[in-house]
């Protein structure tokens, strides 16, 4: 199909970045209706956010931190549902992998490098073990993913509050593990920044001394890392092609000799396996340790918003989980600023996701010709 | 042809244009229709057919040009309005509820009331029961159609549009699902809703029906008309002609060939439906080297779930199944098709044959892509992969001639030739193709014919499944025919009789 002019209809008709692009401008118009009704000024309150997310070098360090958990989460959900599978489990996962990190971080005496590789990789494990489970009942008894992981997210949790609860785990009386050791942590001169010379360069040098305030941590490095690897893996290896194969038309990869019920478990395996991965690097890089949870963080779920924005793909995942965690880490700010409900921000999250999910219906308003 | 009044023209479509972005699906098509015609639009599969009767019925706006009906010009912008001007479609595949009755199905969104909402079930029963009096379409009002054959919900369809008040009637692909029985009955369904001063456009590309049902025949090709016929003036022959711009062979060339050994044997094989009945029940053949085995019988025999325990997709219960000698039951699909050699044209193209999704390049690897040189230990070599499309679209002419289309942007008869360059290039031992023309146009069908007897000739050993008898006897060397799930006999094509497997495949007997 040719196309006249610059091609703009084209980006915006068939691309799915301008679709999503259209839909972030209308979320973020929704939301300023919201405000407006609500009695604050938009502008001011947008202002607000985008003061808040980079107005300093901190702000911007503590995005990427907010962001570095969303984006692998975000891959975990994207890359099930590219094989066919939607895994609302990526909370329990997450749980599962923060937990298996906690632990080998807290009770292994082990050298520096090997032991954050060590805790990572058991995080991986473990929580590819929890995916692995909803993949194999759905397999083996035909039990739906959504139904089994919404079960096992609940599992998880209370195994993860019931693990703190441990004499040798969990410090007791304050709902809280002990924090793992520093030969398992990732954050850059976490130590060194409490030093003499530490504390002396951060007040002479202005701007890395603003990012060092933040908990900097190379977790971004591994999610942009883990996001390339799901892009390769999806559609450059054989692996890849028999999962999607089996996601988009499972009896025409039963035919061609696939083997379908195994692709399903190993597909979320690898989902789960990436979910734990965003749990442990929290728990390495920023937490450190684990808490009695009341209710779930969410890291899971705001996944799910992540792989839908990035329309499923990796370097999708990546940009959608900037802009979410920009917007979860600006969007508090407007609390202060104007004063305005930081649900705000979930409303215009939502919204997003909405006009996403409408394709259709954002070629209308744009007043492009049905076909 | 009796039925005609020339004086009403029922339908006039002048000049009609549709384009779609920079492609022109109907170029200026004209069409009219009397009252108490059958008229029937004859095309390739991508010809225009299916977009001029969306238009009619409101489904698409047309870019241009003009339609009346009765004589009075209508701007038909959607299916209501076009209902409302007593035009009514029954689209290929059917558009129930399954798990409504009949007469549910039929008053869905024009319920008969008892006032504020209430139905009167009671009496939209006996109002359909009336319409199929009237018009010889025999149903059961109460009947769930979950439990109807396709020819009977093809009745319900067509009574749905009756009890809307349609006076013409668009059938697309009317006879694409039903047995030759069905077909039969149809034709006699049509007669009497002529005879009562109906119109019916039936969209199809099987002469044969043609023939045998319509009066008036439009052709089309790309987009364009041809022109417009009768149909007792013309021959098949010409009609496909004109259909394709070319002269068509019905009768597929074969040279003799002397069979080699076994390839495959079958003995006392019973396989069970997805309901637990032994729908494939003792059954036994043998499939020679450069042969083709034809296996003819009405669908629901067993033949899919034959074919489901020959190529590993189904398990078999009981007897046994030799390649070469050796069992093969009950093995995987993967150890049939790389192991045991045998290629596999799937009888449902949508459900198994392709993944829509993937481009044309990746369905033509959906065996080998872990073989090389498209693949190197786990990473698929993507260039090697298009180039082998490339190669394979040339050499068995699928179009349009682009390795990056997603599998379902080409036409039925380009998806077959797909599925056909994957499972010859993958050159089996032996080839089942199931129903492996069904859908396609009569050039297509020429093409596949052809293909499968360059496959025996080669020393394949090749199975052919349809339901179509003509198709049978055309292709095979010999036909087994199936009923009930057993082979009741297998003849010699060249001195099989049309008459005689049509009553063993009724379960008549020899």
């Amino acid at each position: 199909m040719k196309v006249d002019g610059p091609g703009l209809e084209k980006i915006f008709s068939n691309g799915s970045l301008g679709l999503t692009m259209v839909a972030v401008i209308l979320g973020f118009l929704v939301g300023a209706v919201v405000l407006l009704v609500a009695g604050f000024n938009p502008l001011e309150a947008y202002m607000a956010i985008l003061k808040g997310i980079f107005s300093k070098p901190k702000y911007m360090s503590y995005v990427i931190i907010y962001s570095t958990p969303l984006i692998i989460t975000g891959l975990s959900v994207a890359f099930a549902l590219r094989t066919g599978l939607f895994n609302i489990g990526a909370e329990g996962q997450y749980i599962v992998g923060a937990m298996t990190a906690a632990m080998a971080g807290y009770f292994f005496h082990l050298p520096m490098v090997v032991h954050v590789l060590v805790c990572v990789i058991l995080a991986a494990l473990a929580a590819g073990m929890w995916g692995g489970i909803a993949g194999y009942i759905k397999a083996r008894f035909g039990v739906h993913e959504v139904i089994s992981t919404i079960m096992l997210n609940w599992i998880a949790l209370y195994l993860s509050n019931w693990a703190v609860t441990l004499k040798s785990f969990g410090k007791q009386g304050t709902g809280k593990s002990y924090a793992i050791r520093e030969t398992a942590r990732i954050d850059l001169f976490g130590e060194w920044k409490i030093t003499e010379p530490g504390i002396e360069f951060m007040r002479s040098h202005s701007f890395l001394g603003d990012i060092l305030k933040s908990p900097v941590n190379i977790g971004i490095l591994v999610a942009i890392i883990l996001a390339v690897l799901v892009w390769i893996v999806l559609n450059k290896t054989t692996l890849g092609y028999e999962l999607r194969a089996v996601g988009f038309n499972p009896h025409a990869a039963e035919y061609a000799g696939i083997n379908v019920n195994q692709s399903i478990i190993t597909s979320m395996v690898i989902s789960g396996g990436l979910a734990g991965t965003a749990g442990a690097l929290q728990v390495l890089g920023v937490s450190h340790r684990i808490a009695k949870l009341a209710a779930m963080e969410g890291y899971g779920f705001d996944g799910i918003a992540v792989s839908l924005i990035g329309n499923n793909t990796g370097p999708g995942s990546v940009l959608a989980g900037f802009l979410f965690g920009g917007l979860k880490y600006g969007g508090s700010k407007i609390q202060d600023v104007v004063g305005a409900p930081t649900e705000v921000i979930n409303i215009m999250v939502g919204t997003i996701i909405l006009f996403v999910a409408m394709p259709g219906l954002i070629r209308l308003l744009l007043g492009f010709k049905k076909r | 042809m009796e039925f005609i009044d020339f004086s009403h023209k029922a339908v006039e479509m002048i000049d009609i244009v549709k384009k779609f972005g920079d492609f022109t699906a109907n170029d200026r098509i004209n069409l009219t229709v009397h009252r108490g015609e059958v008229h029937a639009l004859l095309g390739e599969n991508g010809a225009g057919k299916t977009t001029l009767m969306n238009i009619l019925y409101g489904l698409y706006r047309p870019s241009g040009g003009c339609i009346r009906i009765d004589g009075r010009p209508v701007d038909i912008k959607d299916p209501i309005t076009a209902i409302r001007n007593g035009i009514g479609m029954v689209h290929q595949h059917f558009m129930l509820v399954e798990p409504f009755t009949v007469t549910q199905n039929i008053i869905l969104g024009n319920e008969i009331t008892k006032g504020l909402g209430i139905l009167d079930l009671g009496r939209a029963e006996k109002e359909v029961a009336r319409l199929s009096e009237q018009y010889g379409l025999a149903v059961d009002p109460k009947a769930l159609v979950q439990d109807l054959s396709v020819g009977s919900q093809q009745r319900v369809e067509i009574l749905k549009a009756l009890y809307r008040g349609a006076q013409i009637l668009i059938l697309d692909e009317p006879t694409a699902v039903l047995t030759p029985h069905e077909i039969g009955e149809l034709v006699i369904i049509i007669r009497n809703l002529t005879g009562q001063g109906k119109s019916i456009i039936m969209i199809t590309h099987k002469l044969r029906e043609i023939k045998q049902m319509a009066d008036f025949c439009t052709i089309i090709r790309q987009g364009r008309h041809i022109n417009t016929v009768d149909v007792n003036q013309v021959t098949r022959a010409e009609l496909a002609a004109r259909m394709v711009g070319r002269d068509i062979s019905f009768k597929v060339t074969k040279q003799d060939r002397t069979p080699g050994e076994i390839v495959l044997e079958i003995q006392d094989l019973v396989v069970k439906d997805s309901r637990g009945i032994r729908v494939v029940n003792g059954l036994n053949f043998q499939l020679k080297r450069g042969e083709i085995l034809g296996i003819a019988g009405v669908d629901g025999n067993g033949q899919t779930e034959l074919i489901e325990a020959l190529t590993g997709l189904r398990k078999a219960g009981a007897g046994s199944i030799r390649v070469h000698g050796k069992d093969v039951m009950n093995q995987t699909p993967g150890k049939m098709i790389h192991v045991h050699k045998i290629g596999h044209i799937p009888e449902d193209r949508r459900k198994r044959g392709l993944i829509f999704e993937f481009d044309v390049a990746e369905n033509l690897i959906l065996e080998t892509y872990f073989e090389p040189p498209f693949s190197k230990g786990f990473i698929l070599n993507h260039r090697i992969i298009q180039a082998h499309a490339q190669n394979l679209m040339e050499k068995f002419d699928v179009r349009p001639r682009d390795p990056k289309l997603p599998a379902k942007a080409l036409s039925g008869g380009n998806q077959q030739k797909m599925i056909i360059a994957r499972e010859v290039t993958n050159d089996p031992d032996i080839l089942i193709a199931a129903q492996p023309t069904r859908g396609l146009d009569v050039g297509a069908v020429e093409y596949v014919h052809q293909t499968l007897v360059a496959e025996r000739n080669q020393g394949k050993a090749v199975l052919l499944v349809s339901f179509e008898l003509d198709e049978i006897l055309n292709v095979s060397d010999r036909i087994a025919v199936i009923f009930e799930g057993k082979i009741v006999g297998i003849l010699n094509a060249d001195t099989a009789d049309e008459q005689q497997i049509g009553l063993m495949m009724a379960g008549g007997g020899l």
